[in-house]
């Protein structure tokens, strides 16, 4: 396969179909033949020769290959998002701007987001340091360039996604830190988000990546292509691709579709588009629930939770993803929606009725999910969330445990149990929420209850956790959940720090 | 989180530091491939232990895109690797050792085709049941190496002296190295006969000594180049060769250019880790906890093949004393042989598997005596005057344990936060803290007396700049830096002047590799004599020129002053070129006074000592056995440091990794042999979020008493052990959920799993 690169200025670009457009140093690039699963590190690298991005896992678990997109929000500003490279198809950047290291410097002076990591004597081996630069750079268009302070859980959240080997890391956040020190430097978001929109303008036609910008285009698509791989933000089908070797032929991204961007707030419910990001949906549910702060800053790695989507947490449907035993817990519904006989057919279903098996869904053929509507919680609410896994941030569960109840009294009056790594899909704990149902709000009953869980799953051995450590902390987590209310003094990790 | 330091800061970063933030500085992937660069992906063997019958090599060389396959038939030399003891196949033909063993490599222009096919290549291996781990095979005797004893005193002396007695068992996990660059080189037939090797490697000269054996050629006609690995931390000491070898096999070939490099999942299933070790140990010691005793069987996991098991083993014997005398001691040493990766060095190189068992030990003789461990372990720290002789024999002479451990317990406030959290355990029902101080005493040099030597060339040209090149690798640990620094303050010039330029067994021969933190005592030392040698060369000249002695000579700021005249450096190089001065010189290094047996085990290992200690603070739940590092206090001796930001940052990088090594980082083997833990998804090495709350980092003040490089000291491995005052202080959380007695039973790492199942233990006893 031949990648015919061609760098033009805007003026002179033509209307042509088929072709990948991105802006990068001022610059247009225009790739034509590039492969639905071409991933936009292997372009960068391999197509191009741009190599002052690395790659170090090709999963998305170690950032050395994070670099920086930028979507034009209207004719003025722009959305930065840092991502990893390895596991983003190529095609998914399309009418985007895109800054790897090497991009940062302006009129031969450093970024501060890179004078600051050299000062800070933030390298060693150097070999994470472009993924981290880029992560420190997309923290510095949030915070710094806006003249906001910057507060340790943002600088230690923004470098969730970057693994280094060498520093310790303090040098680096002491780095992150200083970036304030050094003379602010601005993107010239306007110039950027003008061309930006004069290439969204240019169809982005390619046969076999579809990247739909209506809901009605996005279903009719999928019922056509129902062979189709859909695909958001990519973080779990890239990881096929590049782990799996899987090949995919023909690709439906639906991270572009306005409907399935939107999070809307009504009197019974919260609805999250299925394609809102993981990071927005979360801070969203944060607004009424601030419990889910912290636990969304458990939720992978910064890049991740940029690219990925509460949607396609569900729709994958995998065991261990940590929002499900939270929205199942929170008693979320999703609606799915389908192209048939020429008309939009739309239904609506409880999340805990969603998983048929691993990685099965009720999900037919030629539906998508829409969206997924989470009701807001009553004055009488309290949740506990929990994760056990070997190393706090950005791991995958060994256990995850989601606990709404809703107290009428000293009534446990609503309980619900949401849970991932016990079964082979999310579930909740039916059996124990009956125990605990109705009941007294008392430590025999809940005692009972943790006797029920550990009987109520038979969950596996696995390289994160035997089943005998899942039982076991199945029921400590009730115990927690108890103490953690009928306690002051710190009972969790977290409320010492 | 502050770092201080004693001496003046240097100005410049890392000599990389500008490029590594841009992307810009290349490794060995990011080369500009040459027109008709074929790429190797290796085929590995799916099971872990067996005979290879079939490997369908036709079905792979038939696919499309696929240039052909390297196999055990394409090598024109040994079929052994050039290892030390020539254990290893270059491709398995026959049996198979381990899953992951690489039997053969599929060539391709594009190198995801290589890779498809490669993973896809049909294969009949006749399986058999694996040797999982190190109890597994001493219980077969199965050993890739024969077993090795020390013992010094009387062990029943010993045991007649002791009041009490304890006995133990230690779990200690591997740990990959996970350096973020995967392993790589870039092979390419030259003329005459003549090889060029781009290799990711700690040990050019190995690898060129590899890859001749392997293509049947003289090392003369192979040349390594290595300008920057990212990282190393010994995965790429011998591991680096074998990409080599596969890479040039491949050349041979297809006379073309090839690139071999190991993605993530293929480079953590094919190369050595860290080595398990599983102990066993019996202690015997007074009311004091005073040890009178110490009986060590240390079982080591080495993998199928020796590779560097031997001085790794010895290391951990080296190192079963850490900072503390032992009257009467016996260590038994088994290498044995499993059905895994070949274990390799990996910074520390045994010596934490050593070092963690006897600060176990310390941690569970003061829960049996009902005293502070700090007091247990200032009890036993080696004496200045007696009371100071390894078991292997040798002297101390530069011990500084006790003031610097008294000095760090002073400034960390050791003993009130010790009251503070017993206060705060008896009140916390959930959650325990625990506090830990633990020393570490590691020894500088490599064991095998021969490697420690280096040679370096100077180049001064007549601009006045400066170039350096030495036998030393650069894997981010800031070894050019401060390479480059010797030599800038050698000759009075600032460091601007001074450039490196890539490791290159063209320019130093036979090159030890850059391991056991030896780098800057030895590759600095070599710089230092050429530049001494040049700068006498340009003093005798000035001296003819302006009647003055060599000795009122002055390289200083830039300048070369005499008594008559000042010069600016660049004039002075001028004027004695013109006098036909050489102004270049090569400059050697042995390291003096170290000797040592290896089949008594006993002598001057070591030339010096590096010393340090850590203070953690943790806090366990005893629900579900997760925990958080709260505070860690160190004071490290680098001796008079050449550049203290380096410094610290490998003092730093080198506590977490360690804190890594013993809490997060856990490599699962299923029962087939099979790494399971296969990728950064699986295998947790620490995050930003996994350093303490508090951190403070000091470093200590004196130089060194040896006459090492600057009145510096070693740095690289020594700051490792410091993470063992973590799992030290997981222990004494673990302890005090009851006041128990007996020792605290948690293997290593210490997961959440473990340590619940090790709270459930104390529960139990007593």
């Amino acid at each position: 396969m031949e990648i015919a690169r061609q760098t033009k200025t805007m003026s002179q670009t033509t209307n042509r179909d088929g072709v990948l457009r991105f802006w990068k140093r001022g610059q247009l690039i225009e790739l034509n033949n590039v492969l639905p699963d071409r991933m936009l590190l292997d372009l960068l690298r391999e197509d191009l020769q741009i190599c002052d991005t690395k790659e170090g896992c090709a999963a998305g678990d170690c950032g050395a290959c994070t670099v920086v997109i930028a979507d034009a929000v209207d004719g003025e500003r722009l959305k930065f998002q840092a991502i990893n490279s390895c596991i983003r198809p190529a095609h998914a950047i399309h009418g985007m701007a895109l800054w790897t290291a090497a991009d940062l410097i302006q009129e031969g002076a450093l970024h501060p987001a890179q004078e600051a990591i050299v000062q800070g004597h933030g390298t060693q081996c150097g070999f994470c340091t472009p993924g981290i630069v880029m992560s420190l750079f997309s923290l510095y268009q949030r915070t710094c360039a806006k003249d906001e302070d910057l507060h340790k859980a943002d600088v230690i959240d923004a470098l969730s996604g970057n693994l280094c080997r060498c520093t310790g890391y303090r040098s680096i956040v002491d780095a992150a830190f200083s970036m304030h020190d050094y003379p602010k430097v601005l993107e010239k978001e306007k110039e950027i988000a003008s061309q930006l929109l004069k290439m969204q303008s240019c169809e982005h036609d390619v046969v076999n990546y579809k990247m739909p910008r209506e809901l009605l285009a996005l279903l009719q698509l999928r019922t056509q292509h129902q062979e189709a791989q859909l695909v958001a933000g990519a973080t779990d089908v890239g990881i096929w691709v590049k782990q799996g070797m899987r090949h995919l032929s023909h690709v439906i991204d639906v991270h572009r579709v306005r409907e399935l961007q939107t999070i809307e707030l009504f009197d019974d419910y919260l609805c999250i588009g299925a394609a809102v990001s993981l990071q927005e949906a979360f801070d969203a549910l944060a607004k009424e629930r601030p419990k889910v702060n912290e636990f969304a800053a458990r939720f992978a790695g910064w890049p991740i939770r940029q690219s990925g989507t509460l949607g396609g947490n569900i729709a994958n449907g995998s065991p261990i993803g940590d929002s499900m035993p939270l929205l199942l817990a929170l008693d979320a519904t999703v609606v799915l929606k389908a192209w048939r006989n020429s008309k939009v057919m739309s239904r609506e279903l409880a999340l805990s009725e969603f998983y048929l098996g691993y990685k099965k869904t009720a999900m037919l053929p030629d539906e998508v999910l829409v969206c997924i509507k989470i009701p807001r919680p009553s004055a009488n609410e309290w949740l506990g969330l929990y994760k056990i896994s070997k190393r706090c941030e950005d791991d995958i569960s060994a256990l995850c445990m989601a606990i709404r109840l809703e107290m009428r009294d000293q009534i446990l009056d609503v309980v619900r149990i949401g849970l991932g790594g016990v079964a082979a899909t999310p579930v909740r704990a039916m059996k124990t929420e009956c125990i605990l149902q109705g009941r007294e709000d008392a430590h025999a009953v809940w005692k009972e209850a943790q006797v029920t869980i550990a009987a109520e799953f038979d969950p596996i051995s696995d390289l994160r956790a035997s089943g005998a450590y899942r039982r076991e902390v199945l029921g400590n987590l009730l115990e927690r959940a108890y103490l953690e209310r009928a306690h002051q003094a710190a009972v969790r990790l977290e409320d010492l720090s | 989180m502050n770092a201080i330091d004693a001496f003046p800061r240097p100005s410049n970063s890392h000599e990389s530091a500008v490029g590594h933030v841009q992307g810009t500085a290349p490794y060995v992937d990011d080369l500009p491939l040459i027109e008709g660069t074929l790429h190797g992906v290796v085929v590995l063997s799916s099971r872990a232990a067996g005979t290879l019958s079939h490997v369908d090599w036709e079905w792979a060389q038939a696919q499309e895109g696929v240039s052909g396959v390297v196999a055990g038939r394409d090598i024109p030399g040994s079929k052994k690797l050039a290892t030390y003891v020539a254990d290893e196949d270059i491709f398995a033909e026959d049996q198979i050792e381990y899953h992951g063993q690489v039997l053969g490599l599929v060539v391709a222009q594009r190198r995801e085709v290589a890779a498809r096919v490669a993973n896809a290549v049909p294969m009949q291996i006749e399986a058999k049941a694996p040797t999982l781990n190190a109890r597994q095979a001493y219980a077969e005797s199965s050993f890739v190496l024969p077993s090795v004893h020390l013992q010094r005193g009387m062990l029943d002396d010993g045991w007649q002296e002791s009041v009490y007695r304890l006995s133990g068992k230690l779990e200690v996990g591997g740990q990959e190295h996970f350096y973020l660059e995967g392993q790589v080189a870039y092979a390419m037939k030259q003329a005459d006969g003549q090889w060029l090797i781009y290799s990711s490697t700690q040990h050019p000269g190995e690898v060129q000594h590899w890859v001749a054996h392997a293509l049947d050629i003289s090392m003369h006609q192979v040349r390594v180049v290595c300008r920057r690995m990212g990282g190393g931390f010994g995965g790429k000491e011998t591991q680096a060769g074998h990409l080599a070898v596969w890479a040039a096999l491949a050349a041979n070939k297809f006379n073309a250019p090839v690139k071999v490099r190991l993605d993530r999942k293929d480079d953590m299933l094919v190369t050595g880790k860290r080595h398990p070790f599983s102990h066993e140990w019996h202690v015997g010691f007074d009311t004091d906890g005073k040890v009178k005793v110490l009986d060590s069987l240390q079982m080591v996991h080495c993998g199928h093949s020796a590779d560097l098991s031997g001085p790794v083993a010895d290391r951990a014997i080296f190192h079963t004393d850490n900072a503390y005398w032992l009257p009467a001691v016996k260590v038994t040493s088994h290498r044995c042989k499993t059905n895994t990766q070949s274990h390799t060095a990996f910074r520390g190189f045994g010596g934490p598997q050593g070092v963690i068992l006897i600060e176990t030990v310390m941690g569970d003789i003061a829960r049996r005596l009902g005293k502070d461990a700090l007091d247990v372990r200032l009890q036993n720290l080696y004496g200045i005057q007696d009371r100071n002789v390894t078991p292997y024999g040798m002297k101390i002479e530069d011990n500084i344990l006790k003031t610097l451990i008294t000095q760090l317990a002073t400034d960390c406030q050791y003993r009130s936060r010790r009251e503070e959290i017993k206060q705060w355990n008896s009140q916390s029902r959930n959650l325990k803290k625990g506090l830990a101080l633990t020393p570490v005493k590691f020894g500088i040099s490599f064991t095998a007396t021969q490697f420690n030597q280096a040679g370096a060339l100077v180049s001064v040209f007549t601009d006045g700049s400066i170039l350096v090149n030495h036998g030393g690798t650069e894997m981010g640990q800031g070894l050019h830096t401060k390479v480059c620094l010797v030599v800038a303050r050698t000759l009075g010039v600032s460091e601007q002047r001074v450039r490196i330029t890539a490791s290159d067994t063209d320019k130093v021969a036979n090159a030890s590799a850059t391991a056991a933190s030896s780098g800057t005592d030895l590759n600095g030392r070599a710089a230092e004599n050429a530049a001494l040698q040049i700068k006498k060369n340009i003093a005798l000249c000035l001296a003819q020129s302006d009647g003055c002695s060599e000795n009122e000579v002055l390289f200083m700021n830039d300048s070369i002053v005499t008594p008559q005249h000042k010069r600016s450096f660049q004039e002075a190089v001028q004027f004695a070129y013109k006098q036909r001065v050489q102004l270049w010189s090569d400059g050697f290094y042995a390291t003096p006074k170290i000797n040592y047996d290896p089949k008594t085990l006993t002598g001057r290992p070591f030339y010096y000592f590096s010393y340090g200690a850590a203070c953690s603070e943790v806090a366990i739940d005893l629900l579900t056995g997760e925990y958080r590092l709260l505070r860690t206090d160190i004071l490290h001796d680098v001796g008079r440091s050449i550049h203290p930001e380096i410094d610290i940052g490998q003092v730093e990088g080198g506590f977490l990794q360690g804190v890594g090594w013993l809490t997060t980082e856990e490599l699962v083997w299923d029962q087939h042999g099979k790494l399971l833990t296969q990728g950064a998804s699986t295998y947790k090495i620490p995050t930003a979020a996994d350093l303490p709350e508090t951190l403070n980092v000091r470093l200590w003040t004196e130089e060194n008493r040896e006459a090492n490089v600057g009145g510096s000291k070693a740095v690289g491995e020594p700051p490792f052990m410091l993470g063992i005052s973590v799992f030290e202080a997981l222990r004494d959380a673990v302890g005090a959920v009851k006041d128990s007695i007996r020792p605290v039973e948690l293997d290593a790492p210490a997961t959440p799993e473990r340590v619940l199942h090790a709270i459930a233990r104390v529960r139990e006893t007593d």
